[in-house]
């Protein structure tokens, strides 16, 4: 028997409430497009919290649990709000077996937390990343959207340095 | 779209770029970004606007040139190759264009790097910019779409790709004229192409090289599919680590939908077929098909028993095909030039050519493509340019966390499905990664362990459990704390991973321990024996609790 389904009201009055709407909106008001709704929200506002899973998992008639699986199951999405910069070590063959190791061990000595973290400021995050791409060029690190290629860990404190000074 | 009006957009093109009387191609791939070709880029734009030669010289952002490691790199028409440009440089690159080329900044295109190479599939990267669906058109675009189309059955488009003898890009090898006439035969209310686009490999970048440089290649491949197997909707699933892919697929598809060849009767026939990207979020299991499929329908990528395989009931229960980036953009030239050319390339049971990624300690780094059949030596010494530092070969690992380490008494092996697997090791998605003597071959394991460890679904118990439980005995024996018990344990967990476990994830895990216990066990038996590291990597600690 169809039930009658009305959709909620957004958390807040945010306008970019309005974007979380219109991906649901384009892959048909599915649980199909979890995924992709996911992906705008933490566009949209850098992370995912409670109240964004439960918008979300009401509008897509899917159980709390399951927005919340999905939601820890890929790296990708986190739970916590992000620092203003973001500081990812790549991780993956090429760069490891280049000195990746020490870029996020010196990266975990100058800013005092683990990957996954933010500094107690707000100001990074550290995170170590699987592989994002150019390994010709490693060990990679990416400073917000900019790629440094072959990074020494000199170079790295001086970035960081002048991220939590500011 | 006709064939008259697909002959028109090429031609315009083509009389659009001979108006200028001289071109400079930039690289604008991640690789070479990450050198900041794009200051390189703006610097000539800017020049070739204060020279006023707007209507003289054409600058052009392109795809991958191939050797990544001498990037920011620019190509002039008259086929000169610049490496380690700079955003000074625009000035004396414009003053050379069209005469002698620059030698201060010259890079000698005579080398093996690209001597050796066959470009198939990389024919137009770093030639067409990938942002315009016209310049892919002038260079022979949609023709094999149009050819189809119009003259072939379905039935002859799966037979023309079972004479070419292309197999699985995506590392398994599963040939794929078999996998279409599957679908194709397969009974279902709708019937779905995906393209997997999540390279997760780490130290494998080809298809990020092929998607950025060439979209609409594999746009065209997968609609040639569809129409093979009989699909009207289709699925791009892309990793989330690729923005620069994802932007130029997100340009590319409106493009094709503007031109009408996606969408509704394409080319005025009865042929359906619609693209979606699927952005996904960081799960390497999801390269694997049926986990692949799950997150596609908006779950937790988790895989699940096969058969049924996804040809028979795959997203949404529905048959659907699933290539992999690699073997999708193969499929234009084959239609274009005819399975047997495609055939004649290549070994006798691996045929055609094969795109991969060089890294790790070598000269030359990038993507190249190479007949089947090219031995690791020319790869690493002839292609690669050999070890710097003069230090000595070690491995090399191909295959990514699913492959093994390949040692140097079986460098003059060919470079094929078969002799790969034979090594115990395989060919994955063409991901090579070069060792040297710096590098420990334990810690390279456990390197890969780790990996495995954390990506594992924690679906199946052989693969969750032993995963962890194989990345402490490594970890053990890096430290220095590990007994001889503790190998022979490894050992039995290599056996129990591979023939217990759901997927290919936990199947294949043991691999690299595998091969490095085959063909490095001094190196085991220093750890624990003499608590030794030749290599100088691991040093003894005290046993820590594994993260």
């Amino acid at each position: 028997m169809a039930t009658y389904f009305a959709k909620p009201a957004p958390p807040s009055q945010d306008k970019r409430w309005k974007l979380v709407d219109e991906t649901m909106r384009r892959t048909g008001q599915h649980s199909r497009g979890l995924i992709e709704t996911l992906h705008t929200v933490q566009q949209a506002f850098g992370y995912l919290d409670e109240k964004a899973l439960r918008y979300v998992a009401v509008s897509l008639r899917v159980p709390l649990s399951r927005a919340y699986g999905v939601a820890t199951f890929y790296h990708y999405f986190t739970l916590k709000p992000a620092g203003r910069h973001s500081c990812s070590v790549c991780t993956g063959t090429a760069c490891h077996i280049k000195g990746s190791a020490e870029l996020l061990a010196r990266a975990k000595h100058e800013l005092g937390i683990k990957p996954g973290d933010t500094t107690l400021e707000g100001e990074v995050s550290l995170v170590s990343e699987r592989c994002v791409g150019p390994c010709g060029l490693g060990p990679v690190v990416v400073y917000d959207e900019e790629v440094a290629a072959e990074e020494t860990p000199q170079a790295l404190a001086l970035r960081l340095n002048k991220w939590i000074m500011r | 779209m006709t064939p008259e009006k697909l002959q028109q957009i090429a031609e315009s093109e083509r009389e659009r770029q001979a108006q200028f009387a001289d071109g400079v191609n930039v690289c604008v791939a991640t690789g070479c970004l990450a050198s900041k070709s794009q200051s390189v880029k703006g610097a000539l734009d800017s020049e070739v606007v204060t020279r006023g030669w707007e209507n003289r010289c054409h600058v052009k952002g392109v795809g991958c040139l191939g050797l990544c490691s001498e990037g920011p790199l620019v190509s002039t028409r008259s086929g000169a190759l610049y490496k380690r440009v700079t955003a000074a440089d625009a000035g004396d690159i414009l003053d050379h264009a069209g005469k002698a080329p620059l030698r201060r900044l010259l890079c000698p295109t005579d080398m093996p790097f690209f001597q050796k190479q066959q470009k198939i599939v990389t024919e137009n990267s770093g030639v067409v910019d990938p942002e315009r669906i016209e310049d892919y058109i002038s260079a022979g675009g949609y023709s094999a779409l149009i050819q189809v189309l119009t003259e072939m059955t379905p039935v002859q488009v799966i037979q023309e790709v079972t004479k070419s003898g292309l197999r699985g890009r995506g590392g398994a090898g599963y040939p794929t004229g078999l996998k279409w006439s599957t679908v194709a035969k397969a009974v279902g209310t709708q019937k779905f192409v995906i393209c997997n686009a999540d390279e997760g490999d780490p130290g494998a970048f080809m298809d990020r090289s092929v998607l950025e440089s060439d979209p609409h290649r594999v746009i065209e491949g997968m609609l040639i599919a569809a129409y093979a197997v009989g699909a009207s909707l289709g699925y791009i699933y892309i990793r989330a680590e690729y923005p620069l892919a994802i932007k130029q697929l997100r340009t590319a598809l409106p493009q094709a939908e503007q031109l009408g060849l996606l969408g509704t009767a394409i080319c005025g026939t009865r042929f359906n077929f619609r693209i979606e990207l699927r952005v996904g979020a960081g799960a390497y299991v999801c390269g694997e098909e049926t986990a692949l499929i799950a997150s596609v329908e908006g779950k937790r990528g988790t895989p699940r028993p096969r058969p049924p395989y996804p040809a028979q009931a795959g997203l949404l229960g529905q048959p659907t095909l699933i290539n992999n980036v690699e073997t999708f953009a193969s499929i234009p030239p084959i239609i274009r030039k005819g399975g047997d050319w495609y055939a004649s390339i290549g070994t006798e049971k691996s045929k055609g050519t094969k795109v991969f990624s060089l890294t790790g300690q070598i000269l030359n780094t990038g993507v190249v493509e190479v007949p089947m059949g090219v031995t690791l030596r020319e790869m690493i010494f002839e292609i690669g340019g050999g070890i710097p530092k003069a230090r000595k070969f070690k491995a090399v690992q191909t295959g990514g966390p699913s492959g093994g380490c390949i040692p140097a008494q079986f460098l003059d092996t060919q470079v094929d499905y078969e002799s790969l697997a034979q090594l115990g090791s395989m060919m994955g998605s063409g991901g090579m990664v070069v060792m040297d003597e710096s590098s420990c071959m334990v810690d390279v394991a456990k390197y890969f362990m780790e990996f495995c460890m954390s990506e594992s679904c924690g679906k199946c118990i052989p693969c969750r459990v032993g995963t962890y439980q194989m990345h402490r005995i490594l970890s053990a024996i890096t430290n220095m704390t590990a007994t001889a018990q503790d190998l022979k344990m490894l050992e039995e967990l290599c056996d129990l991973l591979k023939n217990t476990s759901l997927c290919g994830l936990g199947q294949s895990a043991p691999n690299p321990v595998v091969s490095t216990l085959k063909s490095f066990a001094t190196e085991y038996k220093a750890h624990i024996q003499e608590h030794k590291c030749a290599a100088g990597v691991c040093t003894p600690k005290a046993q820590e609790v594994c993260a």
